[in-house]
C-alpha cells in the first residue's frame, strides 16, 4: 500500500528535465548526492553507493512524475520521518547552516539543496528507472 | 521498503572480540541501559564497525598511535606550570592511582558548582583557579591528551554515568538536542546513529556514535579529537549551524550520550577512521 503522496503535476520549469544531467546530479556527492542513501545499478562508475533508503532500481515502474516530483520537492510530505532531505525547500530549518561551514545561514540567502531544473532533470532519470 | 526503526536487532551486528594487550577485555556490546530500551535493544562501541585494519591498531598499545600523545601529557601531568609553580602530581599524586575510575563517571554534577561537569572543565579550572596557568583550549591538543591520560586509567571499566538526581534536568535536555533535526538536512543524532547504524552513507559505515572511546585518535587526521569536536562536525554535516565545544549545550550532549553508552567499556585511547 503506498502511503499518501504529495503529488505535484506541473512542471517546475519550462525546459524538459534532461535524464542525462539528472544522472550526473543524483550521483554527484556536491549535488543531490542520492547515491549517498541509494543504491542506483543505472550508475555503476559511482562508487560507494549507500543503503540507508530503498534501491531506486524500478522507481520509474512504482512512481509516476507528478508523485516523483512531491517526493523529491518534499519528501516528508510523502514519507512522514523520512531521513531523506527536502530537496527543494527554503524555509522551516532548525538552525540552519551556511552550507558546509558550520556558520549560520546568512538572512534569506538559503537556496533549495537542488533547483527547479535540477529537480526536474533529476525527475526525468528517475522515469528511465524501470525493470 | 520500510526502513524506519532500528537497522539491526539485538547481537545482529557481528564482531571480533577486543582485548588490549592481551589482557584488557574491553566490552563492545552490551545490553542497551534501562532509559534506552524502547530505543535499542543492544549498545555497540564505534569499534565494531571499523575494518579489520583499523580495529587491529587498538589491540595493542604499541601499535595504537595515540600512545605517543598519551606519553606527552603523563610528562605534563608531572611537570608544574602557572604562577603557583604546581603540577597536577603535586596535589593529585600518581595519575594511575588518582584518576582510575574517573572517566567512567564524567560528565558528573559537581556539588560545588551546582552544575554538571565536564572532565575539560575540572581539568581546567584547576589549571586557573589551583595553578595560576592559562585554560587549554576546551577540544584542543594538549586537553585531548591529558583526557586520554586520565580515561587510560578506566580503560576497560564500565561506563556508568549518572542520570538521576541533580543531573537529571541536563540529561533531559541533552536527549532534546539528540532528537532534534537541525540544518537544511534537517537530520538528528538518532536519524543516522540510532535509526541507521550498521548502514553505508556513501563510504561510511554508521555506528551508534557512542562516546565511550574518546578522545579517539582519527587516522583521517593523525591526531586525538575530542568528543565536542565529534559533535560540532556531525551538526555541521546536517548543513546546521554548530554549536561551540565546551558550550553548556554541548554539555548537556555529552551527558546524554554518554549515559546511552553506560554498560560498554571505557576505551579511550580508541583508534578510528
Ligand atoms: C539521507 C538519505 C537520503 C538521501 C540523501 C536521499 N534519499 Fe531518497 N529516500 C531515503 C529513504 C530512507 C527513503 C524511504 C522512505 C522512507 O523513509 O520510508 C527514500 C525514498 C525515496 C524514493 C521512493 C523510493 C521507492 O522505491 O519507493 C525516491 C524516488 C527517492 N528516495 C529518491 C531520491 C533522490 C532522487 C534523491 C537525491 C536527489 C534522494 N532520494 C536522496 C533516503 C534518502
Ligand atoms: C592545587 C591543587 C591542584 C592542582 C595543581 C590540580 N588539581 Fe585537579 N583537583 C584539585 C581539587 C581540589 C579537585 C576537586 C575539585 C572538585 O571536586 O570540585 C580537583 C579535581 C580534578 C579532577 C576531577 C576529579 C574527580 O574525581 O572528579 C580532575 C580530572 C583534575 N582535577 C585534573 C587535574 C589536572 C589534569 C591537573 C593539572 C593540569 C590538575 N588537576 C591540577 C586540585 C588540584
Ligand atoms: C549528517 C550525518 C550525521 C549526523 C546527523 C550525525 N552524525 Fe555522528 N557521525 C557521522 C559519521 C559519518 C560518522 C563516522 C562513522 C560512524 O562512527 O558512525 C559519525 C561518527 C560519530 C561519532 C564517533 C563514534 C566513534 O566511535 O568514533 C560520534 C560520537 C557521533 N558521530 C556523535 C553524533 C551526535 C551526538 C550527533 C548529533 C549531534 C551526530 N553524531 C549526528 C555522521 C553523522
Amino acid at each position: 500500500m503506498k502511503p499518501t503522496t504529495l503529488t505535484l503535476a506541473v512542471s517546475l520549469t519550462d525546459t524538459p528535465g534532461d535524464p542525462v544531467e539528472g544522472a550526473s546530479i543524483a550521483g554527484s556527492k556536491k549535488k543531490g548526492n542520492c547515491v549517498a542513501c541509494h543504491q542506483v545499478s543505472a550508475l555503476p562508475d559511482v562508487p560507494f553507493q549507500g543503503d540507508v533508503g530503498p534501491s531506486l532500481d524500478g522507481v520509474g515502474n512504482r512512481w509516476d512524475a507528478a508523485q516523483l516530483r512531491g517526493i523529491l520537492v518534499d519528501a516528508k510530505k510523502t514519507f512522514p520521518d523520512t531521513v531523506m532531505p527536502s530537496f527543494h525547500k527554503i524555509g522551516g530549518f532548525i538552525r540552519p547552516g551556511n552550507g558546509f561551514t558550520g556558520k549560520a545561514a546568512k538572512e534569506g540567502e538559503l537556496k533549495p539543496l537542488l533547483g527547479a531544473q535540477q529537480i526536474e532533470d533529476v525527475i526525468a532519470f528517475l522515469a528511465t528507472l524501470k525493470e | 521498503a520500510c526502513v524506519l526503526g532500528a537497522a539491526a536487532q539485538a547481537g545482529e551486528v557481528d564482531h571480533p572480540e577486543l582485548v588490549i594487550n592481551g589482557e584488557t577485555r574491553i566490552t563492545v556490546e552490551a545490553p542497551a541501559p534501562d532509559h534506552l530500551k524502547d530505543r535499542l535493544d543492544t549498545i555497540y562501541s564505534g569499534w565494531v564497525f571499523r575494518s579489520k585494519e583499523t580495529q587491529a591498531l587498538e589491540m595493542d598499545d604499541f601499535d595504537n598511535p595515540a600512545m605517543v600523545f598519551v606519553d606527552k601529557a603523563w610528562e605534563v601531568w608531572n611537570t608544574p606550570d602557572g604562577s603557583e609553580g604546581k603540577s597536577c602530581a603535586d596535589c593529585h599524586g600518581a595519575v594511575e592511582e588518582s584518576m582510575k575510575g574517573v572517566r567512567a563517571v564524567y560528565p558528573k554534577w559537581n556539588e560545588t558548582a551546582g552544575e554538571v561537569r565536564t572532565l575539560a572543565q575540572m581539568v581546567n579550572e584547576c589549571r586557573t583557579e589551583r595553578m595560576g596557568a592559562d585554560a587549554w583550549k576546551y577540544a584542543g591538543g594538549q586537553m585531548a591528551a591529558i583526557k586520554a591520560l586520565i580515561g587510560l586509567q578506566s580503560r576497560g571499566m564500565p561506563v556508568n554515568v549518572a542520570i538521576d538526581g541533580p543531573a537529571r534536568a541536563t540529561w533531559e535536555k541533552g536527549r532534546e538536542l539528540y532528537y532534534t533535526r537541525t540544518g537544511q538536512l534537517e537530520l538528528s543524532c538518532a536519524s543516522w546513529h540510532e535509526q541507521n547504524y550498521d548502514r553505508m552513507i556513501r563510504a561510511d559505515h554508521l555506528s551508534q556514535g557512542q562516546i565511550n572511546g574518546f578522545p579517539v585518535y582519527r587516522l583521517k587526521n593523525a591526531k586525538l579529537n575530542t568528543a565536542h569536536a565529534r559533535f560540532k562536525g556531525c551538526v555541521r554535516d546536517t548543513r546546521a549551524e554548530t554549536y561551540k565545544p565546551g558550550s553548556p549545550e554541548f554539555v548537556t550532549l555529552e551527558l546524554y550520550v554518554a549515559s546511552r553508552g553506560n554498560g560498554l567499556s571505557v576505551e579511550t585511547p580508541s583508534v578510528r577512521n
